[in-house]
């Protein structure tokens, strides 16, 4: 079978890469374009480690057929930060201590700073509901709700000041 | 909830950043499947579609003939059983079992068992070729359950196993590996005599550790035989130990490169990837990646060991108990080993039990071989127990926390082995338990609150670390255990500490096999205690240099000499930093500053810990969920207290995952059923509420911190801690996990 080319744009960069029709997006991410932050714990939806966003909206790398992704915009763990400074959620993970083994930690940056912009007031049990998608084995999860609540509430502090 | 009388650190006792978390929040951190080599080749490994069968013959020719394929193996590649026994000499079994739990040789024994493996330039083409490989099996009958298993006309999985343990060695083979007794005492007089007796069987089902990162590797094989792997696991040097043992190599002649790992648990305490990886890429000089799918992990990785419990335990009319009599049976999987002697050491170290006697057997069946689960062993046995207790305190209407505090065990009783019990801090806990608010917070309706308590007994081991000073005077800590929760932040915190610098200059990373000593895989809690003090030796190492040098530019005594707030200090003489001092060292007869400690302590100290939870039973669909939970601990010292709260959430909701949702399914064929997330169901975040945490701080003297470790003891209560409160909250003793809603449904509609 032959690859495909497909141009697309990958936090905010146009790229372009070759793959197989049948490839999945998140083998593109990792094995083509070679940006690992994205990962694969189940490559059937269930886990939530390879979350990312396609034109704003949340979806599971593993599910979503690579050339499917053409013309469009793909979001993922690499771009939170920008221009080398952390984004509020990621130093607020760092803070709370929301991660151990860090090996979900992208998969949830991305959900969570897909919630919060969306809605920058979310309860407790917002959060959960939202985070539901995204499994992590090794924090009990509390630390990672209380991470994202503590910076929706500096974000949002920062949006007043601004 | 810090002890009044801690001593006053500048450094330990804090929560700052750990030094790899921006890579782990930006995507940077290379993790077992990141890792990618010049050149690397894809493999894919074939697996036994039987739960049992015996392999007649394989024909790999026409996948090695598909164009891309580069490398075929089969168990018959791998060194022969003849001669690995002859290398290994006396304690050959566990390594052999290794061995043939990476490649089936001439039987599968479980579905999912690796048979042969290729690699390729690509994954489909490997996965492509793995279809044209011709297995010949005669599938054999197979046996999952544990009872079943032990039955007299069961499936025999090996013909060379003959139970150990018992009374006269057995004539014929048997899936039972092992007898083991624990007994003091007169158990039946005890019991005769006792006002109170809980009875019965408590059954839980394997469970898996469910670490997001499935396995990785990659190796790369050169003409010479140097042999470099990249792996994520919790021991390095536990690879290359066993990689090198099983193919026959020399040890020096590998070497391996941690990556990040994502979560173990104590499932990545063992090989299944790396001996195979070695073998293809020596066959084609590339280096060779394997990855596990999912379902290869659930299939073909380490669950825990299901258990079968019978016990009766006995009190008298005051709440003494008097007697424990405690069968047990664990499933090891394919191979003999599911922790019968930690399982049976657990299972009463809590208490001051006079009588008792303690049974356990080890029995394979067709499943994966189990490996190591957080506190191997405790969790399903300290279940059957805290349900015994927590039916004492109904049957003699006392507080389940008065019952166990007039048992709790105190520093100098009897251990579980016989030797005294070091500085436990049970009755602390019970305490600041019963203390917390969450004890006495009212009921809502339908509610139920359940506590229970656990012991573990941490581990000490061999752990090398180096500390270097840098020019300008900052710090390298160099360990050789692998970080799985925030390890370097506390060792770059001691070091910190003891060397009075602010955490900042102090850098700590984790080296691969041939930039440091040996050191015992990450597990057994052991890293914080163990790895901790070699950091702080070669710390305290570093001090004593930097005061020599600092005496012998002043011209006087080492000894006159003393090292606070990070400089050199001495009777009228201005502070020499360390700064001043690195900036020297060139120059001074001695040179660099550095040095490197070797520990194998044997003063490690035991963890408890003591669980409140309170659950809800939904009226119509007996779905559990968990309301409050309270998490508390006796961690010696907390380092950095946030990673230690995180792992009493972490045992506690891996507890009641174990409890609730989790355990191996198979079918009438033998097969796994729920080999995958959605129906292998761990908690996730909206399952829960937030998991409360108290720390006690009695400290270990053996650690210059007090440091105990923490990693296991807060997995060993929740099992027990979520029954007693589903059985409160039902009205009927739940003695199965999990507890399903139809195991639920079904304990009321019996109770009528």
């Amino acid at each position: 079978m032959s690859k495909v080319l497909i141009a697309t744009k990958i936090n905010g960069e146009a790229h372009e890469f070759a793959c197989e029709p049948s490839a999945s997006l998140l083998d593109a991410l990792r094995d083509d374009l070679r940006l690992t932050g994205t990962k694969e714990g189940c490559g059937s939806g269930d886990c939530g480690a390879c979350t990312v966003t396609l034109d704003g909206e949340m979806v599971c790398a593993c599910l979503v057929l690579a050339p499917e992704v053409a013309g469009r915009q793909v979001g993922t763990v690499e771009g939170i930060a920008e221009d080398g400074a952390l984004h509020p959620l990621q130093a607020k993970f760092l803070e709370h201590a929301a991660l151990q083994c860090g090996f979900c930690t992208p998969g949830f940056l991305v959900a969570a700073k897909n919630l919060l912009d969306r809605n920058p007031d979310p309860s407790e049990h917002e959060v959960r509901f939202w985070l539901a998608g995204n499994l992590c084995r090794c924090t009990g999860y509390d630390k990672i709700v209380r991470a994202v609540l503590d910076a929706a509430a500096e974000l949002r502090q920062e949006r007043a000041g601004a | 909830m810090n002890d009044m009388s801690a001593p006053p650190y500048k450094v330990v006792g804090t929560r700052p950043v750990r030094p790899d978390g921006v890579d782990k929040v930006t995507g940077k951190a290379v993790f077992g499947p990141d890792f990618a080599a010049s050149g690397m080749l894809h493999g894919a490994v074939l697996r036994s579609p039987h739960p049992h069968a015996r392999i007649r013959a394989i024909d790999t020719s026409k996948a090695a003939a598909l164009p891309g394929v580069r490398a075929v193996v089969t168990g018959a590649d791998f060194p022969t059983l003849e001669s690995l026994t002859m290398a290994l000499g006396e304690s050959s079994g566990d390594v052999l079992d290794i061995a043939r739990n990476c490649m089936a040789l001439d039987k599968a024994l479980y579905e999912g068992h690796a048979v042969a493996a290729v690699a390729a330039t690509s994954t489909l083409i490997a996965r492509e070729a793995l279809q044209l490989i011709a297995v010949d099996y005669e599938v054999l009958p197979h046996v999952i359950g544990i009872e079943e298993a032990m039955a007299a006309d069961a499936p025999v999985l090996h013909d060379t196993l003959f139970t150990k343990g018992l009374d006269a060695t057995p004539d014929k083979p048997s899936n039972v590996a092992t007898r083991f007794v624990m007994a003091n005492g007169d158990v039946e007089s005890a019991l005769a005599g006792a006002a109170a007796v809980a009875s019965g069987r408590f059954t839980t089902a394997p469970v898996h550790q469910g670490y997001i990162e499935p396995h990785a590797c990659v190796a790369s094989v050169n003409a010479d035989g140097q042999t470099q792997i990249w792996a994520s696991s919790q021991g390095a040097f536990m690879i290359r130990s066993l990689t090198a043992t099983i193919l026959g190599m020399p040890i020096s002649d590998i070497r391996v490169t941690p990556l990040e790992i994502g979560g173990g648990f104590g499932g990545k305490t063992t090989v299944y990837l790396e001996p195979v990886a070695v073998l293809l890429s020596r066959k084609c000089g590339l280096p060779v990646r394997l990855v596990m799918t999912r379902d290869e992990v659930f299939r073909a990785s380490g669950p825990a060991p299901g258990s079968v419990v019978d016990l009766r335990i006995g009190a008298d009319k005051d709440g003494k108990l008097v007697a424990a009599d405690i069968e047990f049976r664990n499933s090891a999987g394919a191979f003999p080993g599911s922790s019968v002697h930690a399982t049976a050491m657990c299972s009463l170290a809590c208490y001051r039990i006079a009588n008792f006697r303690v049974t356990g057997w080890d029995v394979v069946s067709n499943m994966p071989s189990s490996a190591a689960y957080r506190a191997p062993g405790a969790p399903p046995v300290v279940f059957a127990v805290e349900s015994a207790l927590d039916e004492i305190a109904m049957q003699l209407g006392l507080d389940p926390i008065d019952l166990r505090l007039r048992n709790a065990v105190r520093p100098g009783d009897p251990g579980p082995m016989g030797m005294p019990h070091g500085p436990v801090a049970l009755v602390e806990c019970l305490e600041a338990a019963k203390a917390h608010p969450h004890w006495t917070a009212p009921l809502a309706p339908r509610h139920g609150r359940g506590v229970a308590a656990g012991f573990w007994p941490n581990y000490g081991g061999q752990s090398t670390a180096t500390v270097s000073v840098a020019e300008d005077g900052t710090i390298t800590v160099v360990t050789g255990s692998p970080d799985i929760g925030g390890s370097r932040a506390s060792m770059a915190m001691m070091a910190a500490e003891v060397l009075g610098l602010p955490y900042e200059a102090v850098r700590c990373i984790v080296a691969d096999t041939a930039s440091i000593g040996f050191s015992m895989v990450t597990g057994g809690s052991r890293t914080t205690f163990a790895t901790g003090k070699a950091v702080v030796e070669a710390s305290e190492a570093v001090v004593a240099t930097l005061r020599a040098r600092a005496a012998a530019i002043w011209g006087i005594e080492d000894d006159a000499v003393t090292w606070q707030g990070g400089a050199a200090q001495a009777a009228g003489q201005e502070p020499l930093t360390i700064k001043a001092i690195a900036a020297k060292a060139g120059q001074s007869a001695g040179g660099t500053i550095a040095a490197e400690a070797t520990v194998n302590p044997l003063d490690y100290a035991a963890g408890l810990a003591v669980h409140i939870c309170d659950t809800e039973v939904d009226p119509e669909t007996r779905q559990v969920r968990v309301a409050r939970y309270t998490a508390v601990q006796d961690v010696g010292r907390a380092i950095h207290p946030s990673y230690v709260e995180g792992q009493m959430q972490g045992g506690a909701v891996q507890g009641i995952g174990w409890a609730l949702n989790e355990g191996y399914v198979h079918d009438a064929g033998g097969r796994v059923a729920n080999a995958g997330f959605l129906d292998y169901r761990m908690p996730v975040a909206s399952d829960l509420p937030m998991i409360d945490t108290v720390m006690i701080e009695v400290p270990n003297p053996a650690h210059p911190f007090g440091v105990k470790g923490v990693g296991e003891a807060p997995i060993v209560p929740p099992l027990g801690a979520v029954a007693n409160a589903v059985s409160r909250a039902a009205g009927v003793r739940l003695r199965d996990l999990p507890m399903s809603p139809d195991r639920v449904h079904a304990a009321i509609a019996a109770k009528g």
